[in-house]
Order: C-alpha cells, then structure tokens, then sequence
C-alpha cells in the first residue's frame, strides 16, 4: 500500500533520470545505510567479525568483477590475484610510509592493481571468451608465483606472511590486532558505501554505456566510435581497482594477517559465483549474490546440527562441511534453474510485484 | 649482456652438452602431454556437442578413480569395479542431463558454466561424503599395469623410462583413436558431430538433443575414469587431483575448444614447453615456474590465433 508511485511526478530532466525515480526508494536506501550503521552498535562482535566485514569485503571485490564481467562483458578469472595486488601494494605502502594515514593507503593500494590489471587486459583486444578468462588465468598464476617467490614484497619476513600493523585514526585504533571489530566494521562499511556510490555514478554514466556497448557486441560500438582497446583497459583498470582495494581490506580489515594462499584460484571462482548469482550487470545484485554465497554455508553449519539431531542423527563436523558443499553446489543449479538472471532480477520482479499489489491488472 | 646470455645461449649448450638430459626431459614432456591431453579430450567432447565449458571434468576425474578404487578396497574384483565405475558415470551423466542440462537449455554459456561449477562443489561434497577425504593408492597390480623402470644406455648416458609412463602413452594413444573412429564412422558420432556444427538444424532432421548429451558426457566420464586411473597411478587419488583441469585449460585454448586433434597437439606442445622451460629456465627465476607457464605459452599462441590452433575460424558479423 504504501509503496506507490503514484503522485510522484517529475519535472525536470535530472530528477527524470535520477537512479532512484522513487521517493520510496530513496527512502528504503536511506533506512537500510541507517541500519548499517546501527548494527555497528546493536550486533555483537561475532556477527560484526565473521558475518559482516568478510560480507561487505566480498560485495566490494564483486562490484568490481562485475564491472568487468556483468556490465563490459569480459569474463576474468584472475580476481584473486588483482586483490592480492592490493594487498600487497598496501603493505608495501604503509611500512615504507607510516606517518601517512592508512585509509590514504588502502585507497591508493588500488591503482597499484588497476596498473597491474590494464597490463593483463592487454589480450582481451584480440582475444574473447573463454579464451579471454584462460589468458587472465595467466595473470592469477603469474601473481600468485610473484607472491611467493619475492621476498621483498613482504619486507623480507621469514613466515612469507602479510600482518596488519597497528594503525591509529584519530588516537582510536582502526588496524592491527587492537583494533576492535566495532570500527573496523564501521571503517570498511564507510568505504564500501563511498566506491559504492562512486561505481553507480561510473556505470549509469557515459562510461558505463561504453562498457555496456562493448559487451552488447564490439564490433557495433566500435562502428559508433567507441574506442574498444582504451574501454576495455578502463574496465580492466576500474575493475581490479574495487579488487585491490577489497583485497587490502579484506587481509588487513577482516584476516589482520595473511599468507599468499588467500589469493588463489578458488578465491577468484568464489568471487565469480556471486557475481553470477547475484545477477550479471546489476550492483545490488554483487550485494546478493556475497550475502547468498558467503552466509549461506555459515548459516548452514549453525542450521544443519540442529535440523539433525532431532532424529537421532549425530553427525560429525566433516559430514556437515560435505553436506554444506552439497547443498551449497545444488543451491547453485537450483537458483540458476529458476533465474538464470540472478537474485538481482528477481528482487526486480519483486519490487514490480509491490508496485501493483494488491490487484496486478 | 649476462641476462641475455644466461637466457638465451646457456639453456641451450647445456642441452648440446648433456643430449641424454635433454631426451630425458622431452620423454616426461610428452607423457605428461598426453596425459594433458587426455583430459583436454573430456572437455573438448563435451564442449563441441552442447556448448557447455564443463568445469566438473576435473571433478569427474576425482570421482571416477574413487569409486574404482573404494568398490575394489570393499571386496570387488579390479575389473568388475572398472565396469562398474563406467556405470556409474552413465547414471551421472543421465543425471546431469536430465537435472542441470535441460532445464538451462538455450541459456547463455556462462550460465552453463556456472551450473557446471555448482555440479563441481556438489561432488566434491557427495564424493568426500561416501569415500572420505583420505587420498589413496591407485590400485595398479590388481590393474594389471606395468611398474618398474628401463634404462636405456644412448647419447652418452642413460634414459629411464618408466614402464607406467608407457603404458599410459599406449592406453591414451588407443582411447584417442577410438574415439576418432567412433566420431567420423559410426552414426552416434556423425549425429554428434551434427549436433556441434547447429543444434536447430540437428534437432529439424531427427536428432535427439537428449540423447546426444547423455552419451558426450558419457563418454567424457570414460575418458574421466582412465585420466583418472592414469593420474592416480602417478600421484594417488585424492580430491586435490582436481586441479589438474586447470591444467587442460592451456591445453584446450591451444588447441581450440572444438578440435579433438588440437587437444592432442596442444597437450604435447604443453607438456614438452612446461618440462623444458622447467629444467632449463626455471632455475633462472628461482623455479616453480610451472604454475604459469602452460598459460603464458598458451597465450602467445593465441595472441597469433585468437581461436587456437585448430578452433573454428572467428567470423564476426553485425
């Protein structure tokens, strides 16, 4: 009843094209930031720790392949790499600059993996497809042999291993084993919401239309004078930035320390699950489809022992972690069976559904 | 000038000067090329008949070996477990098709993909459940393979050929034919080949889709059980086995998605470049170097050839 857009009228053109025509919208957006922000103070810090900030790291790295993948159409599988870019790139920044503040360095972590990226999406002029996604595999196992094998990029430490320094903002800890999660959540939240907003601006803009043209067909969009080789690199470019920045959040942010086996092959797929199913080309969707793939198994590894043991069925926590990989894998097929399109259209149909309710004629 | 040297003329006086070395490395190139190439052909099949990239292949491999060699550990004799197993990848590929395949028919290839990754996690889960996650023995007596090894005195030293590694070459090379025969000669394999070239025109002249996909993925599962029998003679049957698909990866773009002789082709360029950039570069750069380099070889191919060596030539049209 209450979500009608009806009387709503627009008058000028930017409020005609606004991302949220809605006021209902804006309304609900506001809310749920609102409620972001609030459960930094209601949630505990199991929920903040191992729920929240890995959730909010994966939408970040999601956004960014699906920059690459959903809205320019070039399918990577290097991910885990790129993010390991960042990772690294800002380890490497705040031990040879301690004065400077680390926010500063997490954001400019990402064009060290943005640089890194472009060099990789050199082939995908020439080369598309899956054949593309086999090139960047070459990327994610180069990286990832650059990681061990350069001792430098870790200072020389004997384990091989990132730790996260202590960092300070304002006199409060925001890094290093004191940090608490309270505001390591409240930092990450802060950011994912500010490149959130910055990547809506990018893909509804000029520049998401040149990306959305080349993925529509490449040959048509060169044909109407978009230049596929320097949109593409900005693709790649913009793409492993959200990657590396994530990255750098998500070892120093979520782990606090981190060998080079974070960024590996699976870390890459895990990312192109919930790009997939959270929908192609959708931004809300990156945020659906992390929640689907990362909380799932959590809430299935709380839910599973219980459902059990009511019949008499006790089983050890190896059983459960298979059967989570079962259910996590039929889920998979399940949600692609009934909407190939991802959550994000189906959160779409929803929203349409609300509109007519409660008489859909 | 010392960088140049070391990359470019050492390498190679060093395999004047040691040519025993060098056939040596070549020998374990080429097994392990077809032993690439064995699984690059499950993918290949499975690709050229209904167009999906099947990630499971790796998987398939795992699970294959493991349920020859759980029925044998339970009591049953090695070969009724052989047969046995091939059953059990035709119940899974019945499955697959009547479960993943159809309802996505007509769907984009990356949605394929996907259900195929979803296809990888749910086997992984049901075969760590049945078999447990212990790696095991591949049981190659009861097999009747070879083990042991020949030294062959010749250019100046000697070469040691495993008996295991020939036998492999063998029953790879036998499987490849085969399966060459059954494609080109038999009318399965001319309604396959059909079905790769248009699924509407296939389907218009009586073709059943179906069928079809059931017997590719069957056949892809009878390449799965030997590369797994092969692989898991070598270095055991465990659930890491797996990462070996990754492996066919180069292979496949190499040689094109679509052509069976570019899988072989591919997967001896691969295996021979990998043992020989090993061995003689590798040392250069600290080593390891074999993660990568199969798919840096692989890419400057494609660089030159952006549909493989023998992929269907990329015709683009508005």
């Amino acid at each position: 009843m209450l979500y009608r857009e009806a009387g709503q009228f627009k008058t000028n053109y930017v409020s005609d094209s606004a991302i949220f025509p809605l006021r209902q919208d804006r309304i609900g957006l506001g809310l749920i930031i609102l409620a972001a922000y609030a459960l930094a103070f209601l949630g505990n810090s199991f929920l903040l720790q191992a729920v929240m900030i890995p959730f909010l790291v994966f939408s970040l790295a999601s956004i960014g392949l699906n920059i690459l993948t959903g809205y320019t159409g070039l399918l990577s599988l290097g991910t885990g790499a790129f993010m390991g870019v960042g990772a690294y790139a800002c380890y490497k920044l705040m031990t040879a600059f301690p004065d400077v503040n680390v926010i500063i360095w997490i954001f400019v972590s990402g064009f060290f993996s943005a640089a890194i990226g472009a060099l990789f999406g050199l082939p995908s002029l020439r080369i598309k497809g899956f054949y593309l996604a086999v090139a960047t595999l070459a990327a994610q196992f180069f990286l990832q042999w650059c990681f061990i094998r350069i001792p430098w990029l870790v200072n020389y430490n004997v384990s091989g291993a990132l730790d996260a320094p202590l960092r300070t903002l304002f006199g409060i800890p925001i890094m290093g084993p004191n940090a608490t999660p309270q505001t390591r959540y409240l930092l990450v939240l802060t950011i994912v919401i500010v490149l959130t907003w910055l990547a809506s601006n990018l893909v509804h803009g000029r520049i998401g239309r040149m990306w959305i043209a080349i993925r529509d067909m490449d040959l048509a969009a060169e044909l109407m004078g978009i230049r596929p080789l320097q949109t593409k690199l900005l693709a790649f470019a913009v793409s492993s930035y959200y990657c590396g920045v994530a990255g750098a959040l998500l070892v120093f942010m979520w782990y606090g320390g981190a060998e080079y086996d974070v960024f590996n092959i699976n870390q890459s797929f895990f990312i192109l699950f919930m790009v997939i199913i959270g929908g192609l080309g959708s931004l809300i969707g990156s945020f659906f489809g992390a929640a689907l793939i990362f909380i799932l198994p959590i809430v299935l590894g709380i839910v599973l022992p219980a459902v059990l043991s009511p019949f008499g069925i006790s089983v050890g926590s190896d059983v459960i972690e298979h059967l989570r990989f079962m259910i996590v894998g039929a889920l998979i097929i399940f949600f692609l069976i009934v909407e190939p399109h991802g959550l994000a259209r189906l959160w779409q149909i929803g929203k349409q559904k609300l509109l007519v309710w409660p008489f859909p004629y | 000038m010392d960088i140049l040297y070391k990359v470019f003329v050492e390498p190679f006086l060093f395999m004047g000067e040691a040519p025993d070395l060098l056939i040596q490395t070549l020998w374990e190139g080429l097994v392990s090329g077809v032993l690439y190439a064995l699984i690059a052909l499950g993918f290949v099949l499975i690709f050229k008949a209904s167009g999906v990239f099947n990630f499971a292949q790796g998987i398939m491999v795992v699970f294959a070996a493991l349920i020859l060699v759980g029925l044998y550990e339970k009591g049953v004799p090695a070969f009724l477990a052989l047969i046995l197993a091939a059953v059990a990848m035709l119940v899974l590929a019945i499955v697959v098709e009547r479960v993943v395949l159809r309802p996505l028919v007509n769907q984009p290839d990356i949605i394929l993909f996907m259900a195929t990754f979803g296809l990888t996690y749910f086997l992984i889960g049901f075969g760590e459940l049945i078999f447990g996650g212990n790696p095991r023995e591949m049981i190659t007596d009861a097999l009747l393979l070879p083990q042991g090894t020949t030294e062959l005195d010749a250019f100046g030293g000697s070469i040691r050929l495993q008996h295991l590694d020939i036998a492999a070459a063998i029953i790879a090379s036998i499987m490849i034919g085969i399966l060459a025969v059954f494609f080109s000669k038999t009318r399965i394999g001319r309604a396959l080949r059909a079905v790769a070239d248009s699924h509407k025109a296939a389907l218009s002249v009586g073709i059943s889709l179906n069928q079809i996909w059931v017997i590719v993925w069957f056949a892809a599962g009878l390449v799965a059980l030997v590369a797994g029998i092969m692989w898991g003679a070598r270095s055991g049957v465990s659930f890491s086995l797996q990462i070996i698909a990754l492996k066919a990866l180069p292979v496949l773009i190499l040689g094109g998605f679509t052509s069976i002789p570019g899988a072989i082709i591919g997967g001896l360029i691969i295996g021979v470049g990998e043992k020989l950039g090993e061995f003689y570069w590798g040392p250069l750069v600290g080593g390891g170097i074999e993660t990568w380099l199969a798919y840096v070889i692989a890419l400057l191919f494609l660089l030159y050839r952006p549909q493989g060596l023998f992929g269907e030539k990329i015709i683009e049209r508005i």
